[in-house]
């Protein structure tokens, strides 16, 4: 065990994990972190907590994390290469698992020309791929980038991202075999709806024997509407929604389409659990936490499985 | 000019191992003004890498040839009529001219042979300062012709920082405090009190923050 997290309990144990998100407000509204924990609590191993997705400012993700930790839930602390330095990413891992906080995501993050504050400076002192490497140097060897004694190392389950639909394709499966080579443990893959695109991806990835090296959890996020399909289609970089989703969703009504943007998702688990080297699913129900339940269990996947 | 420092022999040397035919390649733009990398500075390299080369006991070729400038696919053209003929190049333009060149000729592999350091100017013979940081909007005529943004450690735009002592910058004292300068300055010209005003935070967009740099001018566009 590397942190005896929830997370990495489930997954050693060799089930099929299942991990959350939830977006921090705009503001440092306590009680909207609450409420959306509430949704989550009990049907999700543990709870991915943005830190400023999009690049648009919220309550910063260790603040969320601890509410969530004092909630019962077990928060998966995302920090993003953007906003830190090297001195403010150490300076916040520390403080994050002083907290309690158990897992990491390691991540490149949204530029900030995407959010709400596009003319500021962006940092990317390290990449992510040198921030997973740091993480298991302060945790394994105990020390600082710098090399000098930690007081105390962070013990964590290292996470990172990976999006198979990211251009160019072939390059996308070498990517994440640096990533396992620079140390993290878990990945989440960007959401799937071109799940045939999905499949090649997994199969190279099987090949090079990544699925033995870490947990690979697929990404898995409901359309609420036509709208939604077509937008994700259009402007979200790296995004991969087949026209036959888009037409799905509108065939179904107005009235439906949510319906049917949930049983797209239940669809999706349903094939990633019967794909080789999926070892979760990651359910991304951005703003509509309250119907995760409802795309978890309609997948089979409760109750979740309690592991000491 | 953009100012550069040449890369020590050894790490050219590494680059041109196993390679049969070299180019080293200089440029008569700002590199040549630098000192770092002009025709003479061609001949200089291209004889330390030969006595090099010799020494190793390899039988590397070594070429020599000046552009009028790297970072104009006009003179990048020149290179056409022989460049067949060489295993690789060393560039000892700045940063542009590798990249130039080997966009134009992708199956032969380029080398810098210099590191690109700043934009900046000559105090005197031999040595050179930063002055500028490309932010992309300049402000200088505020600061009494000073740049906060490229000289001041911090960027800062409202004034010296607390670790400013003797006119000298905290992180060494070898590094001016350009806000000591400018206070000075502005102090001479009767203009302090334009300091008083508080500068709202800077739009990075137009520096390197907002990603690559691209300037289309249509009215010269053919």
């Amino acid at each position: 065990m590397k942190a005896g997290s929830n997370l990495e309990k489930v997954l050693e144990a060799g089930h099929f994990a299942v991990t959350g998100e939830l977006g921090p407000p705009r503001g440092n509204n306590v009680e909207e972190v609450r409420h959306k924990a509430a949704h989550l609590k009990g049907i999700v191993e543990s709870v991915n907590i943005t830190d400023n997705q999009t690049a648009v400012v919220r309550m910063s993700s260790w603040a969320a994390c601890k509410i969530l930790l004092d909630e019962g839930l077990e928060p998966n602390f995302q920090m993003t290469v953007r906003d830190r330095n090297r001195i403010g990413l150490q300076s916040d891992l520390l403080g994050a698992t002083a907290l309690g906080i158990k897992n990491v995501l390691c991540l490149s993050g949204d530029h900030q020309r995407f959010g709400d504050h596009p003319e500021g400076k962006n940092v990317f002192d390290l990449d992510s791929m040198q921030w997973i490497a740091l993480c298991k140097k302060m945790r394994d060897e105990k020390k600082f980038l710098n090399d000098k004694e930690l007081d105390g190392a962070p013990e964590i389950f290292i996470g990172a991202a990976s999006n198979p639909f990211g251009d160019p394709f072939s390059f996308r499966p070498m990517r994440l075999a640096k990533k396992v080579a620079a140390g993290t443990d878990f990945i989440q893959t960007q959401c799937i709806y071109n799940m045939d695109k999905f499949r090649e991806f997994m199969k190279r990835v099987v090949d090079l024997g990544l699925h033995e090296k870490c947990y690979i959890l697929g990404g898995v996020t409901p359309m609420k509407s036509v709208g939604m399909a077509k937008y994700m289609a259009k402007f979200v970089p790296g995004m991969d929604v087949p026209e036959e989703i888009v037409k799905r969703l509108t065939d179904a009504g107005k009235k439906n389409a949510a319906e049917e943007g949930i049983k797209i998702a239940i669809e999706s688990i349903h094939q990633l659990k019967e794909m080789e080297g999926v070892a979760g699913v990651h359910v991304m129900a951005i703003e509509w936490e309250h119907r995760a339940k409802e795309i978890i269990e309609g997948a089979g996947l409760l109750p979740r499985p309690k592991v000491d | 000019m953009i100012v550069g420092d040449s890369k020590p022999l050894e790490e050219i040397l590494e680059m041109i191992r196993d390679k049969g035919k070299v180019l080293v390649l200089g440029c008569r733009g700002c590199v040549t003004v630098c000192n770092v990398g002009g025709e003479k500075e061609v001949g200089i390299l291209a004889t330390a890498l030969r006595i090099a080369v010799k020494k190793q006991g390899w039988q590397t070729e070594i070429g020599e040839r000046t552009l009028e400038r790297q970072c104009d696919p006009e003179y990048i053209e020149e290179l056409a009529d022989d460049i067949e003929d060489y295993d690789a190049v060393v560039s000892i333009a700045c940063g542009v001219g590798p990249q130039f060149v080997s966009e134009r000729f992708p199956e032969i592999r380029v080398y810098p042979g210099i590191n690109t350091t700043f934009i900046g100017g000559a105090l005197e013979h031999g040595v050179w300062v930063e002055r500028c940081q490309s932010c992309g909007n300049c402000l200088v005529h505020h600061f009494g012709g000073l740049c906060p943004i490229a000289r001041c450690s911090k960027s800062l735009m409202n004034g010296p920082c607390g670790g400013s002592a003797n006119a000298k910058c905290e992180i060494d004292p070898n590094v001016d405090c350009v806000w000591h300068l400018i206070v000075e300055k502005m102090e001479k010209m009767g203009r302090l009190q334009e300091l008083a005003e508080v500068w709202p935070v800077k739009n990075w967009l137009t520096s390197r923050d907002g990603g690559p740099r691209k300037r289309v001018r249509e009215d010269l566009k053919q």
